[in-house]
C-alpha cells in the first residue's frame, strides 16, 4: 500500500534480540545485586517494549500525528507512576511519629 | 478548492470507504483510531500496574518473598512463546502487504497456536496456585505465615494482572481466527489488509503488558 515491505531480516534481528533479552533478564536476576536488580529488570523490559512498539507495530513509519499520540499514551503512564513514587517513596522522609 | 478528479473516482480503490480521499487516509485513520483504542488500554492496565507500585512499596519484603513461589521456569518460557508469537504476526501482517494468501493463513494460525501454548502453560501456573492453597480467600494458606495477609495481596494482584492480560490473549484469539476465515475468504488483497495490520497491533500491545509482568511478577526479589 503506501509502506514499503520490511525485509524479514530486520524482523528476524528484532525477534532475536527480544529473546536474547529475555535470557539476559533471567540470568541478571539469579546474581544478587540489591537495588540494582529491579534497575536492569525494568530497564531491559522498556529496550524489549520500545523494540516491540518502533519496530513491530511500525510507528517508526507511522505518521507523525501517531508518534504523537503513542508518546502521549507512554508519558501519561509516565506521570502515573512517577507521581504515585514521589508520594510513597517520600513518606516518612520527615520526621513525623506516627506517620501511618 | 480543486476540483473533483473525475478521472480517478477514489471508491473503486479496494476497501475504500467513500468518506475517505484514497487508501493512505483511510490507513492513517485506522491506524490513529486503534492507537486511541490501545490508550485506553494502558490507562486500563495502568491502574494495575499503579496499584502493584503501590503495594510493592508498602510491603516489599512479603512481596519478595512471594517470587519465591512463582513458577520462573513457565514464566520464562511463556515470554519466549508470546515473543514468537509477536514474530509471526509480524510475518502475517508482511505475507498480506505482500498478497501472499498461503503464507498469510500459515503465520496467523502459527500465531494462534502460539497464543494458546501460551494460555494453556497460564493453567498449569494457575492449577499449581490453587493446589498449594495461593489463591487468596478463605482457603488462603502462605508458608511464611508473618507475610499472611500482605502476601494475599500480592497474589491477588498476580491473579488481577495474569488473569487480566490472560483475557485479553483470549479475545485476540477470536480475533486471529475470524482473520483466519476471513483471509480464507479472500476478503484481503496486498491493496486492502487493515484488518491484519490492526489486529497485529493489538498482539503487540498484549506482549508489550506481559514484557512489563513477567520481571515485576516473576523476576523482583528473586535473589534475596
Amino acid at each position: 500500500m503506501t509502506h514499503k515491505v520490511v525485509s524479514v531480516k530486520t524482523f528476524a534481528l528484532v525477534f532475536f534480540a527480544l529473546i536474547a533479552l529475555t535470557i539476559t533478564t533471567v540470568g541478571v536476576s539469579r546474581i544478587e545485586l540489591g537495588e540494582y536488580n529491579f534497575i536492569c529488570a525494568m530497564t531491559i523490559a522498556v529496550i524489549k517494549g520500545s523494540l516491540v512498539v518502533w519496530f513491530f507495530m511500525d510507528v517508526r513509519r507511522s505518521s507523525s500525528l501517531t508518534k504523537l499520540f503513542v508518546g502521549a499514551g507512554f508519558f501519561w503512564m509516565a506521570i502515573l507512576l512517577v507521581f504515585i513514587l514521589s508520594d510513597y517513596l517520600s513518606r516518612g522522609w520527615l520526621p513525623r511519629p506516627g506517620w501511618w | 478548492m480543486a476540483d473533483i478528479d473525475a478521472t480517478l473516482p477514489a471508491h473503486e480503490e479496494a476497501g475504500l470507504k467513500h468518506h475517505f480521499d484514497d487508501s493512505a487516509q483511510q490507513l492513517e485513520s485506522s491506524t490513529l483510531g486503534m492507537w486511541v483504542f490501545l490508550l485506553t488500554e494502558i490507562m486500563f492496565f495502568g491502574g494495575m500496574f499503579g496499584a502493584y507500585t503501590v503495594y510493592r512499596n508498602l510491603y516489599p519484603d512479603a512481596f519478595a518473598s512471594t517470587s519465591h513461589f512463582m513458577n520462573l521456569t513457565i514464566g520464562a518460557i511463556n515470554t519466549g512463546v508470546l515473543i514468537c508469537s509477536s514474530f509471526t504476526m509480524v510475518l502475517a501482517v508482511r505475507s498480506a502487504q505482500l498478497g501472499q494468501k498461503k503464507a498469510l493463513i500459515t503465520f496467523l494460525i502459527l500465531t494462534l497456536v502460539l497464543g494458546c501454548i501460551f494460555l494453556g502453560l497460564k493453567y498449569v501456573e494457575y492449577h499449581e496456585k490453587w493446589v498449594d492453597h495461593h489463591i487468596p480467600g478463605p482457603g488462603f494458606r502462605y508458608e511464611e505465615s508473618q507475610y499472611f495477609h500482605q502476601a494475599q495481596i500480592l497474589f491477588f494482584l498476580y491473579f488481577a494482572m495474569t488473569g487480566m492480560h490472560a483475557i485479553h490473549m483470549i479475545v485476540g484469539a477470536g480475533l486471529l481466527t475470524t482473520l483466519i476465515v476471513m483471509a480464507s475468504r479472500d476478503r484481503f488483497s496486498a491493496a486492502w489488509y487493515t484488518p491484519v495490520e490492526m489486529i497485529g497491533l493489538y498482539w503487540h500491545f498484549v506482549d508489550i503488558v506481559w514484557i512489563f509482568l513477567f520481571p515485576l511478577l516473576y523476576l523482583i526479589g528473586h535473589t534475596s
